[in-house]
């Protein structure tokens, strides 16, 4: 008990995952520079575990079907932010056709970054390859030119500046996850850091 | 599979009032496991009806003075509108608890075993990270030559003055600089600025000397800096950030 604490409001609202409060603002967490990609480089790649590539260039990546996903996205630093509005292309669309037998994914990023997730939550229309936020290019500072979004799980793993994903036998743990960070990163179920 | 990192109900000992909106709360942990600077905590706090809420704070320090258990220093910067912080520098009193867990993170975190030079570069509250750095580098008597660039919007908004003060004279080879956003000091040479490439280039370390860059503050803030540092010729990966959003 913290003597003389009231904390906010109660609200009414439907629940946010355990210990998240709302913002309305967008915050950024990064862990380095903000890396600058230009458009006409820029590509997308999925690696199976065999070696096989799958290549999208921005203009490929436009061409395909475009979904716009309203969904709530959960940080780890513990801000929420309901009903953000996205468009991209789903990764069932970018997995249809890729032959694999792995069960898990590495993300990597224009700068370095990683991230892992079961190859699973990036399909059912979890999962997108996001380059547009509330209408308009996805700024730099929040990922652009693109984005992973994975909203199920902390936004970690919805990986900025994102380049490609290489599926993995086993779990391999990317940036944040080898600084102490969960695995998994389900905010229903608080999975913050190791072992929780 | 990793142990949890549990809760701890930890106390405070002592408050240092560091600037109107900053308080030092120094707390008594048991069986704290130790920290390496940069490293944070988070703080939880629970209201009578069993709500909580919990925010992450950077550890400033280890107080080392031979009593007492384990001591960790965090420093808490009001957040208008805050949930968490306000009630830290209004409420929470000597001998009460609050839970701690932590410490997290592996990035933004600087060993006292590295030999690189050093730039630190705060803007506001994000100076409590680099202080840590400052202060782990003097207990383990590490030569690194360090730099600590530190944007404040007026002299009394500066955190650690005192101490950044006797610092910059006794610990050798530290150099602390400052830019003023709203107001200098009395008879300061310059206008208040916002932070700029020459702030960073004056202040800095040539990037031949592949420095390691921490910067630390609101997100404009790093992005600019962070941007000003590969500008010049900073490699990424030796820059590491940590930015700030609302949080409160």
């Amino acid at each position: 008990m913290s003597p003389g604490f009231q904390g906010r409001p109660r609200s009414a609202e439907p629940a946010l995952p355990p210990g998240q409060y709302l913002t309305q603002d967008f915050p950024v967490l990064s862990a380095g520079p903000t890396p600058k990609v230009p458009l006409d480089t820029w590509e997308f790649v999925i690696t199976t575990e065999t070696g096989a590539e799958y290549r999208w260039s921005w203009d490929e990546l436009m061409a395909l079907p475009q979904e716009t996903p309203t969904v709530d996205i959960h940080c780890v630093t513990r801000w929420s932010k309901r009903d953000t509005t996205w468009q991209g292309v789903s990764l069932d669309t970018l997995l249809d056709g890729v032959d694999t037998g792995a069960h898990y994914v590495q993300a990597h990023s224009y700068g370095g970054y990683t991230t892992n997730l079961p190859l699973d939550d990036l399909r059912g229309g979890r999962a997108w390859v996001a380059h547009t936020f509330e209408g308009a290019p996805l700024p730099a500072e929040h990922g652009g030119p693109a984005r992973l979004l994975v909203p199920h799980l902390y936004f970690w793993k919805s990986a900025k500046w994102v380049r490609g994903i290489r599926l993995t036998p086993t779990d391999e743990p990317g940036f944040w996850e080898t600084a102490g960070y969960h695995d998994y990163g389900d905010p229903w179920r608080e999975q913050r850091y190791q072992g929780d | 599979m990793t142990a949890p990192l549990r809760w701890r109900v930890a106390r405070l000992v002592e408050r240092r009032v560091e600037t109107p909106s900053a308080h030092t709360l120094v707390l008594e942990v048991p069986d704290w496991p130790g920290h390496v600077p940069g490293q944070h905590v988070d703080l939880r706090l629970t209201a009578e009806d069993g709500y909580q809420a919990a925010r992450s704070y950077s550890v400033a320090g280890p107080v080392v003075d031979g009593t007492g258990g384990p001591r960790i220093e965090v420093t808490v910067q009001r957040v208008p509108d805050g949930e968490v912080s306000p009630y830290l520098i209004d409420t929470y009193a000597e001998g009460d608890p609050v839970e701690v867990r932590g410490p997290v993170g592996g990035w933004f975190v600087w060993r006292p075993e590295e030999t690189a030079p050093v730039l630190l570069v705060g803007g506001g509250s994000g100076v409590v990270p680099l202080m840590a750095m400052i202060r782990a580098r003097r207990a383990a008597g590490n030569r690194a030559p360090f730099r600590l660039l530190y944007s404040v919007r007026t002299p009394d908004d500066v955190i650690y003055a005192d101490e950044l003060r006797r610092r910059a004279r006794d610990d050798f080879g530290l150099d602390v600089a400052y830019v003023y956003t709203r107001q200098t000091p009395p008879g300061w040479r310059g206008e208040p600025h916002r932070i700029g490439l020459a702030d960073v280039n004056s202040h800095g370390w040539p990037p031949d000397l592949e420095p390691l860059c921490y910067v630390c503050g609101p997100t404009g803030f790093v992005e600019t800096v962070a941007d000003l540092l590969v500008g010049l010729g900073h490699q990424s990966r030796r820059v590491k950030t940590e930015r700030f959003g609302p949080t409160g």
